[in-house]
């Protein structure tokens, strides 16, 4: 019983904490600033806790690369030049959206080369189909059993 | 035989993915830094404050930079493992200590020895942010024209040492030495 009451009500509002912290007064700075600060960390994951956005994440060095951020929006750098500043130094794996690069290739076009590839086998797979079943005349017998199927079939709707 | 041959195929290379997949981990993220110079920087030094510390006094040696902390509970556990390379005398080790309190930072040192010729102290994390620390301990094998040819996210184990580290710092005296 002791059991069931933590999961029905420790563990919800243990979650409930997790999303009330989400939402962090931005720390009494320019607003402008903090909006491309938030825009910007959203595309970026932190790399303490991997599912999470530097925008949402609460682990010290997410805290840090916004710090690190912030500052460099207000030096008046552009959105690419922080963006490269952080890659250069955690890899592509930082973005959500990684670059179209040689090594992100298979990752940006694998899903189409596999969607090719499926719709040439279906096409094959049905052209080999066609091409097996032979086209045959009705014999007399495959029409009167067809005869006798409607009949009952009519027969069936109207009673 | 045949019809079954591809899905037998299919479900052979999946598990052989998923299984590798199993034992890979996550938190490793191939950092773009092998191969590039180590970021530059200058720290007070740990011990002694009024002194300071910079990659560059390193050119011409091979080094290694261990990033720690008091607050870091695998840190702990790597310490005796660093205690002992550094006893070897086969590489000198430099410690970058992450976003400490001096005094926390100094009290570890002293309760559970040190390791380190120095430790550099990077107290806001700035200088880790340059060398994409995400996860203490970290560990860089850096080389005489002052490259990163190693990076270790996570304890040194006696594994990565003797199978990673060691052939490679001796690899690269040999040829600094040529």
């Amino acid at each position: 019983m002791k059991k069931l009451l933590f999961v029905c009500f420790v563990i919800p509002s243990l979650c409930v904490t997790a999303i009330a912290w989400d939402v962090r007064p931005a720390s009494g700075d320019d607003p402008a600033v903090e909006k491309r600060l938030m825009n910007l960390s959203k595309e970026l994951r932190c790399l303490v806790c991997q599912n999470e956005t530097l925008a949402d994440s609460q682990a010290g060095l997410a805290e840090d690369l916004r710090r690190e951020i912030r500052e460099q929006i207000k030096a008046g750098k552009t959105d690419q030049e922080i963006i490269s500043f952080l890659t250069q130094r955690y890899g592509q794996f930082i973005l959500y959206r990684p670059q179209v690069t040689p090594i992100t290739y298979l990752l940006w076009f694998g899903p189409f080369v596999l969607l090719i590839g499926g719709l040439f086998v279906l096409f094959r797979y049905i052209r080999h189909h066609r091409d097996t079943v032979k086209e045959e005349p009705l014999s007399s017998e495959d029409l009167r059993r067809a005869a006798e199927l409607l009949a009952s079939d009519s027969r069936k709707e109207t009673a | 035989m045949g019809r079954y041959l591809i899905p037998l195929v299919l479900f052979i290379v999946l598990a052989g993915f998923l299984l590798v997949g199993l034992k890979r981990d996550p938190h490793e993220v191939p950092s773009p830094l092998i191969n590039k110079a180590a970021p530059g920087f200058t720290l007070p030094q740990l011990k002694d404050p009024t002194k300071t510390f910079s990659p560059q006094e390193m050119r011409g040696k091979v080094w290694i930079l261990n990033v720690w902390a008091s607050w870091c509970v695998t840190c702990r556990d790597e310490h005796p493992l660093l205690l002992e390379y550094a006893k070897t005398g086969a590489v000198d080790i430099y410690g970058l200590n992450y976003k400490d309190q001096r005094a926390d930072a100094l009290a570890w040192l002293s309760e559970l020895g040190d390791p380190y010729v120095l430790s550099a102290a990077d107290l806001d994390g700035r200088i880790a942010i340059d060398y994409g620390v995400y996860g203490a301990p970290e560990t860089y094998v850096i080389d005489q024209s002052g490259t990163i040819r190693f990076k270790q996210i996570g304890p040194v184990t006696p594994d990565v040492w003797s199978k990673q580290v060691l052939p490679l710092v001796q690899d690269l005296n040999r040829k600094g030495n040529k």
